[in-house]
């Protein structure tokens, strides 16, 4: 194909302008007119953030455990009330360890403290008192941190008992923790920055890939491409509006993760609207790509659920830490878009303008952009094969 | 008046002079695919001119490669070799150059649906650079000769077939170009769409000079055309202006009437004698065309017949179609050969009530609010060919689904094959037959994996199923391509075998729902000649049909508008409705068009 500007010029009666903005109000009024589209840029992001704001939680809060009591004393009593007034536990006391098993067997409980018939006794000893704990290790994240919260009761409740006693416990070294960044451990706080990162590709890609399909679909891409129109401003007129839409989406999400779901917003919303839209460009360009293969709505729609959508959840470190993936997916994950926008997200959210961290992901997103437009507009031709 | 030019050749050597006298020139262009790895000839060395201000009438079956050309012209596709100039321009090339000048419809008109009329235009006004100040008065130029103007509001999705085809062509003329490409602007569009449509292309021809390439699968429509290009499977067979390609025939075509034979026995017995080259029903009459240098003699053809009389019949474009068909077909030698009558297996259940098969009584269909049928009654009894005529909107599609079983009814009773259609669909199901125009097989199973599969849906017991797929096989001459994926045969394989599927359970009552359209004339002959067995056989035939020549096969036909019945007859009692004394042999198509324009008020066909 030869340069579209030359072939511009001297043959299409009308102007550039004039053809865009004829193709971007045809398609503002199709999306204002198709529920189709307005559903995945709007109800979509609420739908999902709802979703994952208030129904998925990774933090361990009011775990049901099983106190086992062998003999009750006023020692184990000031035990298990430590228990009770723990927020991450929902402590229930069982006569013997048997009913305890079953009470876990049938998922009732998800961890089993045991009190030993002589633990009053040896709390008095030398060598102080053991408790047995008994983890349900199906979902080993979940083992990890209930083992973690048990430990600290018992060892917040020695110390109780030592101060009581007019002594302190003899311990040369005390580690205190701190948490960064998302102090209380809200998983709210990361998780509604990433899902951004899934709402963007979803408008972007999916959207874009399915209406430019709809076009071939339904014989429309045909009268288009017979018109003076170049296959620049078609791609124009597409890229324009749903980046609009896509910003729209995004405007939502974040007024959504602010407002309704408190999550710190640390860095500048500027940086944050600016890297946004390099994003959704990304998306948009992967998008137009998969339309320039796919020219039936269902074939497009499965190749970008695939190929942008699914990699976005899972290999973006929204959900699972990349750092923990092993090396051959850790090196596919470079090429995944939302990787770089879910560590943007995540820093401008509950870190600040980190420039060391903002500006090497912007760069890629950059050329992934460059990449994906580039593509497109290079296997975009006005022919029908 | 355009010149009376005779029919010529176009030179394959010509100068590609961008002269005004030819818009558009091919020059021996070859084009194939290759769907799934398998190569497709659509277009083998054609080469012909199209002149200034005229109408070029590109006439084919389906995939005989019109599209494939018309998308060359338009430079959507790139030829394999040859060349396309279009207005000086050579459509590959300078592609940009060349759409810009020319006004190109696309088979599915290019309409946004969700957009309305006006917004439609305005889309096309941008893209073809229209000026702001010059819309207004092409607008209103455009909507009042598309009959649109009061409907600028009203979403592109909601109009008509017909009428989207006028916004479609609307849409195509915002900027009145000097050469218009329309494919197959007809297809699916009612009859008197279709003569609209005739109306503003012949007023774009003599009064604007515009230079008209139009494709076509109704032969009928050459007669309309300046110049006439036939394509068969890639290859330009022949050209030139259709009275002159007509008169060809002038003496071969006669008409022959035996009151004492049924028609369709009739029919068959002349299609196999001697010197015969086509038999057609029409109405009461069989029309014949004879082969070159051979009169019909009726002592031979009908020997001993008392009360035959035959007379000489004038020719239509289609009997030079048919025979170049059947002269390639000789060449070939590859011609399936269909022309014993079938013996058609007889129904297995023979109904005891012979009188009628199919009663609707004061049958009714609401979606909501809207009526679709408005209460209709009719019945066709055991061994009738019924046809449904109507044009879209016209209820045909939901009163045939209510007969299948389909829909239920709203109102009314319907029985079928002696069953009760609102209380026991099923069991009337397993009696009829339904076979439409999108060929429903699935096209990655081969021929006899379809078979197989319509076997077991219809419930056929092993040995049964065996016994008919060997019918089936021998029946429809498709045992060659048992293997072959169905969705790579040809149109009139496809067809034959869309029907040896719906016969598989042996049927009393055959729907057949648009069967035809598309297909060659030669198929179209053969698959009515399996179906006139079977109705001599007793299987009952329902038809909805837009081709007017298929209407005529029919023993009793019911034209349709708004739900309504407007006419029920045979076909000639149908035809005599439209007579008046400006038309004294009314066609099929006249007598419909005028039952439908008495009724409806124009614009809301």
């Amino acid at each position: 194909m030869s340069d579209p500007r030359q072939r511009n010029g001297s043959a299409a009666p009308g102007t550039f302008r004039m053809r865009l903005r004829g193709l971007m109000r045809k398609e503002f009024l199709q999306i204002f007119r198709d529920p189709s589209s307005i559903a995945i840029a709007f109800l979509m992001p609420l739908i999902l953030l709802l979703l994952f704001g208030y129904g998925v939680s990774l933090d361990s809060e009011s775990i049901p455990v099983a106190l086992v009591v062998e003999q009750p004393s006023a020692d184990t009593a000031s035990f298990t009330a430590a228990f009770h007034k723990s927020r991450y536990f929902v402590p229930t006391t069982y006569a013997t360890t048997r009913e305890a098993e079953a009470a876990m067997m049938a998922r009732q409980v998800n961890a089993i403290v045991v009190l030993r018939r002589d633990f009053a006794q040896r709390l008095r000893g030398a060598d102080g008192a053991p408790i047995q704990l008994i983890v349900n290790g199906v979902d080993a994240n979940t083992a990890r941190i209930v083992a973690g919260y048990v430990e600290g009761v018992w060892g917040t409740w020695l110390e109780h008992i030592a101060l009581a006693r007019g002594r302190s416990l003899a311990q040369p070294v005390q580690i205190e923790q701190r948490v960064w960044f998302n102090s209380e451990l809200r998983s709210r706080n990361f998780l509604v920055p990433g899902l951004v990162a899934i709402i963007m590709t979803l408008i972007g890609a999916l959207l874009t890939a399915m209406v430019m399909a709809r076009e071939w679909e339904r014989g429309t891409m045909e009268a288009l491409l017979v018109t003076p129109v170049t296959m620049r401003e078609i791609i124009l007129g597409k890229l324009i509006p749903y980046f609009i839409l896509g910003m729209g989406g995004l405007a939502l999400s974040v007024a959504m993760a602010i407002w309704l779901f408190e999550v710190p917003l640390r860095g500048s919303p500027w940086l944050l609207f600016a890297t946004s839209a390099l994003f959704l460009l990304t998306a948009l360009g992967m998008g137009l790509f998969i339309s320039t293969i796919a020219r039936s709505q269902f074939v497009a729609g499965q190749i970008a659920l695939i190929a942008t959508f699914l990699p976005a959840f899972l290999l973006s470190g929204f959900i699972f830490d990349i750092g923990s993936m092993p090396d051959i997916v850790k090196v596919i994950t470079h090429v995944i878009a939302a990787r770089y926008y879910v560590a943007i997200l995540q820093t401008l959210f509950l870190a600040g303008d980190t420039w060391s961290v903002v500006l090497p992901n912007t760069l890629a997103l950059a050329v992934l952009a460059v990449i994906f437009l580039g593509l497109t507009q290079l296997k975009s031709r006005k022919r029908l094969e | 008046m355009p010149p009376t030019a005779a029919a010529y050749q176009a030179s394959p050597h010509s100068p590609a002079g961008p002269g005004d006298d030819t818009p558009l020139q091919f020059d021996q262009l070859s084009k194939a695919f290759r769907p799934n790895g398998r190569l497709v000839q659509a277009l083998d060395k054609v080469s012909f001119r199209v002149r200034h201000g005229t109408v070029t009438g590109l006439i084919g079956p389906d995939s005989a490669g019109k599209t494939t050309l018309m998308r060359l012209a338009a430079g959507l596709l790139a030829p394999d070799s040859g060349s396309v100039t279009v207005l000086g321009k050579n459509a590959t090339a300078q592609s940009l150059q060349v759409q810009a000048g020319i006004g190109y419809m696309p088979q599915r008109f290019g309409l946004y649906d969700d957009l309305t009329v006006q917004e439609n235009l305005d889309l096309y006004a941008d893209l073809q650079g229209v000026a702001h100040i010059d819309r207004a008065d092409r607008y209103g130029e455009l909507l009042q000769m598309a009959g649109l103007a009061p409907f600028t509001r009203r979403l592109a999705g909601q109009l008509s077939g017909g009428m989207k085809q006028k916004l479609g062509l609307a849409c195509t003329l915002v900027r009145q170009p000097p050469l218009l490409l329309l494919d197959e602007p007809t297809v699916g569009v009612d009859p008197l769409s279709r003569r609209e449509l005739w109306a503003i292309v012949d007023r774009l021809v003599r009064k604007e000079n515009t230079t008209v390439l139009l494709s076509t699968a109704y032969l009928d429509e050459a007669e309309r055309c300046d110049e006439v290009v036939l394509l068969h499977e890639g290859r330009r067979l022949d050209q030139g202006d259709p009275k002159t390609l007509r008169d060809r025939m002038l003496g071969r075509t006669y008409s022959l009437s035996a009151p004492n034979l049924s028609k369709r026995a009739l029919q068959a017995h002349l299609s196999r004698a001697p010197g015969v080259l086509d038999a057609l029903i029409q109405g009461e009459h069989v029309r014949l065309v004879m082969e070159e240098g051979t009169r019909p003699d009726l002592e031979q053809l009908l020997p001993g017949a008392e009360d035959a009389s035959l007379t000489e019949a004038p020719p239509r474009y289609e009997d030079s179609f048919i025979a170049l068909l059947k002269a390639q077909a000789q060449v070939h030698g590859a011609a399936p050969s269909p022309a014993d009558p079938p013996a058609a297996a007889p129904p297995a259940a023979q109904t005891a009530n012979a009188a009628a098969v199919i009663e609707a009584d004061r049958l009714e269909r609401r979606f909501g609010a809207f009526r679709a049928v408005k209460g209709i009654s009719f019945a066709v009894s055991r061994g009738e060919v019924f046809g449904l005529l109507g044009a879209n909107g016209a209820g045909k599609t939901t009163t045939f689904r209510m007969l299948c079983g389909l829909l239920p009814p709203s109102g009314g009773s319907l029985r079928v094959a002696g069953v009760d259609l609102r209380h026991a669909p099923a069991a009337a199901r397993s009696r009829i037959g339904y076979m439409s125009q999108k060929f429903s097989l699935y096209s990655q199973l081969s021929v006899m994996e379809n078979l197989r599969f319509f076997s077991s849906a219809y419930g056929l017991a092993r040995e049964r199923a065996q016994e008919r797929m060997r019918w089936a096989m021998a029946e429809f001459a498709l045992a060659p391509l048992a293997d072959s994926a169905s969705g790579e045969l040809s149109l009139g394989y496809k067809q034959r075998l869309a029907l040896a599927c719906a016969l598989m359970h042996e049927p009393d009552i055959l729907f057949l729902d648009e069967p035809t359209s598309g297909v060659d004339p030669l198929a179209r002959r053969e698959f009515w000649q399996r179906i006139n067995a079977l109705a001599e056989a007793g299987v009952t035939i329902m038809v909805t049909t837009h081709f007017m020549e298929e209407a005529e096969y029919c023993d009793r036909l019911a034209i349709m508008a708004t739900g309504e019945i407007l006419t029920m007859g045979t076909p000639s009692a149908v035809k005599q409705h439209a007579r008046t004394e400006t038309l004294p042999d009314p066609t099929m198509e006249d007598a419909f068009i005028g039952l439908i324009e008495a009724r409806a008020p124009a614009g809301t066909a």
